[in-house]
């Protein structure tokens, strides 16, 4: 594609700034914000990763995945903020998610050790586990503000703070794995996968493309299952003191 | 009075949140064996000063004694389940109700037999046909009955009671108050009662304590309330009486 047809796409932005002044919805302001932002930080993006491609440096991939790390977790941990020692948390979560499905993914050769490879899997894999952790923290605060009196309960009857949270602790884990089971149910009925469209559209055979895309999806489940019980596990814990006591307004500033 | 009678003794306890002072220099004695009812109006500290016997929360000024040993010293757990407390609205789980006698034992990884359940429903004057049925369906009577009879599971030596006749019909709250009584006897369990009821707390009850705005106004046995010259207790007796 060259940037002649590439620009020919603004055709898209045109149709809602259109629709957006005669409807008088005034999103006219934000579309064309967005609109550059994209345009601005994909290019970069594409520059940044064409470079890291070419050097093949292993500094290079370290350094880009650190900057996704660092990301996910700023965006991350808006949604505990509540909780002590959440921003470590959400870090130590997202290095143990990618340490572990690379380590697997690269020590048992299933995918080359390239910077082509290794770069867009982390960005799938942190992302998921960034929207996971955020899934689970909204959940888990909702849980325990609405649960004080039986966790209080069970403390009150000598159960342990482990005890106490438990149900709250596993309800908020389910709760936010089940999105990322339910739409491997229906993967590739209605919409092709991100993945898969991506290959298809650069030319790749679709088995082949169905073939990463099988990857991605496992991987996805143990990015899922990782993110949530860890963050559940190392949050949990801030909600009492060491007297085994509930500090009622730990998940709320 | 001397010690060894002492179950419970304050020394100038304090409880803070913030600026916020809840508690303010509570100093006095709970007496084994013998029922003892909090009274005082609504945001008194009546609910924060039970929490501080179980450990549910500490104190931040002063130090309380359960059998001579500072509640710091005991192992939370262990104090809790020594210290019975039923909780003002204590949750009722889903579940049957013996899935709710259960849980006290459950929580130390031990089960519960149903000769237990059936004995322990007996004591608060339900017939063994509750066992299996669903403990959220019952009525606000005998959910209150199930909510002290969980407590009991632990067999406490003291048992701390939150207000567990304020939401219920006149008959309910007859049954509940000889209930303490007979929980009191049969046992021999040292109770602390909430009520904010001063009628109530008349008829029930070896020693009061009055408290208001956080501060022990009066303390002694039931007569400190024909007695007292505490302008604020009389009013709040003329105003319930
Ligand atoms: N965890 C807490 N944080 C802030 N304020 C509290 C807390 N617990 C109790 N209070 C306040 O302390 C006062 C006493 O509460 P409480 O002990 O529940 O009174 P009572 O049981 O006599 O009605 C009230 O004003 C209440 O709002
Ligand atoms: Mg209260």
């Amino acid at each position: 594609m060259t940037y002649t047809t590439l620009s020919l796409t603004l055709i898209f932005v045109l149709i809602p700034l259109i629709l957006s002044k005669t409807l008088h919805l005034s999103l006219e302001k934000d579309t064309i914000i967005a609109t550059i932002r994209s345009i601005i930080q994909l290019l970069i993006v594409g520059y940044v990763l064409k470079f890291v491609f070419d050097s093949d440096s292993f500094i290079y991939i370290f350094f880009m995945i650190t900057l996704m790390i660092v990301a996910a977790t700023l965006n991350a941990r808006q949604k505990g903020r509540a909780i002590k020692g959440i921003t470590w948390k959400i870090a130590l979560t997202l290095i143990v998610v990618e340490v572990v499905t690379q380590g697997i993914l690269l020590g048992l050769q299933i995918v080359p050790a390239t910077a082509q490879y290794i770069i867009p899997i982390s960005g799938m894999l942190i992302g998921n586990s960034m929207v996971l952790s955020i899934l689970f923290l909204n959940r888990f605060t909702a849980e325990v503000e609405s649960n004080k009196d039986s966790i209080e309960l069970v403390l009150s009857l000598g159960g342990t703070p482990q005890q106490a949270i438990h149900t709250q602790l596993k309800n908020a884990i389910r709760a936010s794995l089940i999105p990322t089971i339910e739409s491997q149910k229906t993967i590739g009925l209605v919409q092709l996968p991100g993945v898969m469209s991506g290959q298809i559209i650069g030319g790749a055979d679709p088995v082949v493309a169905v073939q990463f895309q099988i990857l991605i999806i496992f991987a996805l489940l143990t990015t899922a299952s990782i993110s949530s019980i860890l963050i559940g596990m190392l949050s949990y814990p801030t909600l009492f003191n060491e007297r085994m006591q509930f500090i009622k307004n730990a998940t709320h500033k | 009075m001397n010690k060894i009678d002492q179950a419970i003794q304050f020394q100038n306890v304090s409880f803070r949140r913030g600026e916020l002072s809840i508690l303010k220099n509570i100093s006095g004695s709970i007496y084994k064996g013998k029922i003892t009812t909090l009274v005082g109006p609504s945001g008194a500290g009546k609910t924060t000063l039970l929490k501080l016997c179980n450990g549910l929360i500490s104190p931040t000024h002063g130090d309380l004694f359960i059998d001579q040993q500072s509640v710091l010293a005991y192992e939370p757990t262990t104090l809790r389940r020594n210290i019975g407390i039923v909780l003002q609205n204590a949750p009722i789980l889903r579940g049957t109700v013996f899935d709710n006698l259960a849980l006290p034992l459950k929580l130390q990884k031990k089960s519960l037999t149903k000769e237990e359940a059936i004995s322990i429903l007996d004591t608060v004057g339900l017939d063994e046909s509750f066992l299996e049925r669903d403990a959220t369906e019952l009525s606000g009577g005998q959910k209150q009955k199930l909510t002290i009879s969980r407590t009991l599971i632990n067999r406490s030596k003291i048992l701390l009671l939150d207000e567990i006749t304020s939401a219920l019909d006149p008959v309910s709250v007859h049954e509940i108050e000889q209930l303490i009584k007979k929980i009191n006897k049969k046992y021999d369990v040292t109770i602390i009662w909430i009520t904010h009821n001063i009628q109530q707390a008349m008829e029930l009850g070896d020693y009061i304590w009055v408290m208001m705005n956080g501060e022990l106004v009066e303390s002694g046995d039931i007569s400190i309330l024909s007695k007292t010259k505490n302008k604020q207790v009389q009013n709040f007796i003329q105003g319930n009486v």
